[in-house]
């Protein structure tokens, strides 16, 4: 049987930023099943597992099991707003996706801008949403897939502009405590 | 002359054949056979429950006292099938219970049962037996209250899995106090609480209980009570395993388990705290499976248990065992068969968790028994894989699944080709195979070269071309399953191997390159095949043939086109290929 060449028709289907070794040319088109819709697809711009959220389906394990290792009762964290004595909780298995935790963080909290400060990313951002990993290291909220973050997401902060400045981690934390 | 054998005395000879295999193989003998053979056929299996009708079966075997269907596609397990594709057991069950009045067991899988359907099977055979719902959905506890109620000469229920919707835990009091048959109960899948003392009471009037799978929700301090009604237990499924600092937990479980001289199987293990582990440790030596995958356990204790079990045959754990707890393993367990190392996370390597192809390779080495393999890592090389299949050639299933699809050989960056192809030359009954990793065609061409006994076969993120899929459908001669997602297969290859699709039972492609006009072709040539293309998102325009198909099944069947199936899945249409 002959090799078909399928260059006209552009159908290498599959992951994007998928390795390159084997085969010749692929033209990878996006193939993304939205898991939960949201603006994830566009913002995230590049990185290894950059869409594996968004691949139904993968890694094959079958629901009852992911449901076991996602174990939902411990996608409750606790979230801190710098300024506010009390700390609040979310359970982070109720949002689809970054979109949608920015929203329940602003009508937790009555604030407005964190959503667009995920965003942007934008230094002039009132808020700034970060989180501890497990490893215990603090990081910006929004540059890993989403289903990856709340596996790792320990707790969450959302730092104020006005606190930011001229102050350390360090300092702001033992305010906290 | 020919001498033939009464009709009877065959039937008595016929009735040492248990095997379908077999008991089909004795129908296709000679005519009178056939007639003998279906008369006194007493187990029935359909592995896909839309190859055959309900009349049809009942036609053929009238005397049927055990039935076994499966319905959805196995990516069903990983929510690839849609919502409402179908799988309905209710046509079956209400034929059957009218058609079989002395039918004994149901066995259903991938399918989709409702509360009528449960209360209809407790009323209408006599001799109810065996009720086994394997990731089933669409009923809840009151159709198991029916069952509890009425099915007087059960003997196993077993729920595996199975989507439940629990509105009362008290299902179980149904059982009636007469009632005292019961060999099997596996209710591990219930989310909630079942009533303590409904359980108790079941327990104790079960003198022949021997499998019994708690869920979740039962504390692991009643469990002590459970096991001192019940020593001659075979198979254990534990609830969550921890308790609070109280030692008589701790002691009245040792005791329990004591006294436990039956037990072969370990499962269940939810939410571990480690200090309760030695609790068990006396049973260990007579276990043959263990399956520790959801206690997040870490590698020292894993390690531990395995080391108490040198007659261990079966186990399931997750990728906290480690390299050094799969090196254990290989040294304590010599009689082990199958091991299934499951990831603690989907999307991230934990970098805690050291569990490398190098563990495999040790099991592979120091397991000389080992035949089934469902491996979840996040590295391979090729060097690993071909270890492992001069190893291991008398492996039957190898499972891999690299979790980041594509990866190549961390060693030499190159595809895993010739790792895979390794494992398909040694490996000579090899008769079930998933890849992954990354793969080009020439995975494709030795597994159709030397894959002579592969049975199923799942594809994902694999190959360049057609070449490969054609390699698999005209090189792998008994292949019955296959399943493919994410691959550039498309219309020529499957359209160069149609017929080999009638020897199958089914093809599942979704995510690939396979055009509506192609399965306009497919239908037409094979009018024995259902051609069912979905269209989740509307975009398919069936008018034109060029346009891609997001999933495809292809199944054979003798009931041609079903009529159950949601708006976005169409049958390709034989005489006029038009959407019905």
């Amino acid at each position: 049987m002959e090799r078909q060449g399928l260059e006209s028709t552009e159908l290498r289907l599959g992951l994007p930023g998928g390795s390159d070794g084997g085969g010749g040319e692929r033209s990878a088109k996006k193939r993304v099943f939205s898991v939960g819709g949201g603006w994830e697809a566009d913002v995230c711009g590049g990185g290894k597992n950059m869409n594996m959220d968004l691949v139904v389906g993968w890694p094959p394990v079958c629901l009852h099991r992911k449901k076991s290792i996602c174990n939902v009762t411990n996608l409750y964290v606790k979230v801190s707003l710098d300024g506010a004595p009390i700390l609040r909780k979310v359970d982070l298995s109720c949002f689809k996706g970054y979109w949608e935790l920015g929203m329940g963080l602003e009508e937790l909290f009555d604030c407005y801008g964190i959503v667009e400060a995920m965003k942007e990313e934008n230094k002039s951002c009132e808020y700034t949403a970060i989180y501890e990993d497990k490893d215990g290291d603090w990081m910006l909220v929004g540059d890993v897939p989403w289903l990856m973050f709340t596996e790792t997401c320990k707790r969450l902060r959302i730092k104020r502009r006005s606190y930011v400045d001229g102050i350390g981690l360090h300092e702001d934390e033992k305010i906290e405590t | 002359m020919v001498y033939s054998l009464p009709e009877e005395v065959l039937e008595h000879v016929f009735s040492f054949i248990t095997s379908d295999k077999d008991r089909n193989v004795v129908s296709v003998v000679c005519k009178s056979w056939y007639e003998i053979e279906r008369k006194c056929r007493r187990k029935v299996f359909i592995g896909n429950c839309y190859s055959v009708s309900p009349g049809i079966m009942i036609r053929r075997f009238p005397e049927v006292r055990s039935v076994e269907l499966k319905g959805k596609p196995h990516f069903a397990d990983f929510n690839l099938v849609p919502e409402g594709w179908g799988g309905y057991a209710c046509s079956w069950i209400d034929k059957m219970s009218r058609a079989y009045p002395w039918l004994e067991e149901i066995r259903l899988k991938w399918m989709v049962v409702t509360d009528e359907s449960l209360e209809l099977i407790s009323t209408s055979f006599k001799n109810y037996k065996v009720l086994v719902l394997a990731s089933c959905e669409g009923f809840s506890t009151d159709g198991l209250s029916a069952i509890a109620a009425n099915c007087r000469n059960l003997r196993e229920l077993d729920l595996q899995e199975s989507e439940v919707m629990d509105s009362s835990g008290h299902w179980l009091s149904h059982f009636p106090d007469t009632f005292t048959s019961l060999e099997s109960l596996n209710i591990s899948c219930l989310g909630s609480e079942v009533s303590f003392s409904a359980l108790e009471r079941l327990v104790a009037r079960s003198p022949n209980l021997k499998t019994l799978r708690l869920n979740r929700a039962v504390p692991l301090g009643k469990l002590s009570t459970l096991l001192q009604q019940a020593p001659q237990l075979v198979e254990l499924g534990t609830g969550a395993y921890l308790s609070g600092v109280r030692s008589d937990v701790y002691s009245a479980l040792s005791k329990a388990f004591l006294g436990c001289k039956e037990l072969k199987g370990l499962s269940g293990f939810w939410d571990v705290d480690p200090s309760y582990l030695p609790a068990f440790y006396s049973v260990c030596s007579r276990l043959t499976t263990l399956n520790l995958s959801y206690a997040t356990i870490r590698s020292p204790d894993i390690t531990k248990v395995i080391s108490l079990c040198p007659n261990l045959q079966r186990l399931l754990v997750l990728d906290h065992i480690e390299d050094s707890g799969l090196n254990a393993l290989a040294l304590s367990c010599k009689n082990l068969q199958e091991l299934r190392v499951f990831p603690s996370y989907l999307y991230v390597a934990d970098a805690n968790v050291t569990l490398t192809e190098q563990g495999l390779v040790s099991v592979s080495q120091g397991c000389s028994k080992l035949q089934s393999v469902l491996y979840f890592c996040h590295q391979m090389s090729n060097s690993a894989l071909i270890t492992i299949a001069k190893n291991r050639p008398n492996l039957t299933c190898f499972r891999l699944c690299i979790i980041e699809p594509r990866t190549p050989d961390y060693l030499t960056h190159e595809p895993l080709d010739i790792g895979f192809g390794a494992i398909v030359k040694h490996c000579k009954n090899l008769n079930r195979l998933s890849l992954s990793g990354l793969l080009t065609d020439r995975v494709f061409e030795y597994i159709g070269t030397h894959a002579k006994k592969l049975d199923m076969l799942s594809i994902a993120f694999a190959g360049d071309s057609d070449l490969g899929l054609h390699h698999v459908l005209s090189g792998c001669e008994i292949l019955k399953k296959l399943e493919i997602r994410d691959c550039p297969f498309g219309d020529t290859a499957l359209l160069a191997n149609v017929a080999k699709l009638a020897t199958m039972r089914s093809l599942w492609m979704s995510s690939c390159a396979v055009s509506i006009g192609a399965c306009k072709i497919l239908s037409r040539k094979m009018p024995m095949l259902n051609v069912e293309v979905t269209d989740e998102n509307g975009t398919l325009d069936p008018k034109l043939d060029s346009c891609l198909v997001e999933k495809l099944y292809v199944y054979r069947t003798v009931a041609g086109p079903r009529s159950d199936m949601p708006g976005y899945i169409w049958t390709m249409d034989r005489d006029s290929a038009n959407k019905i």
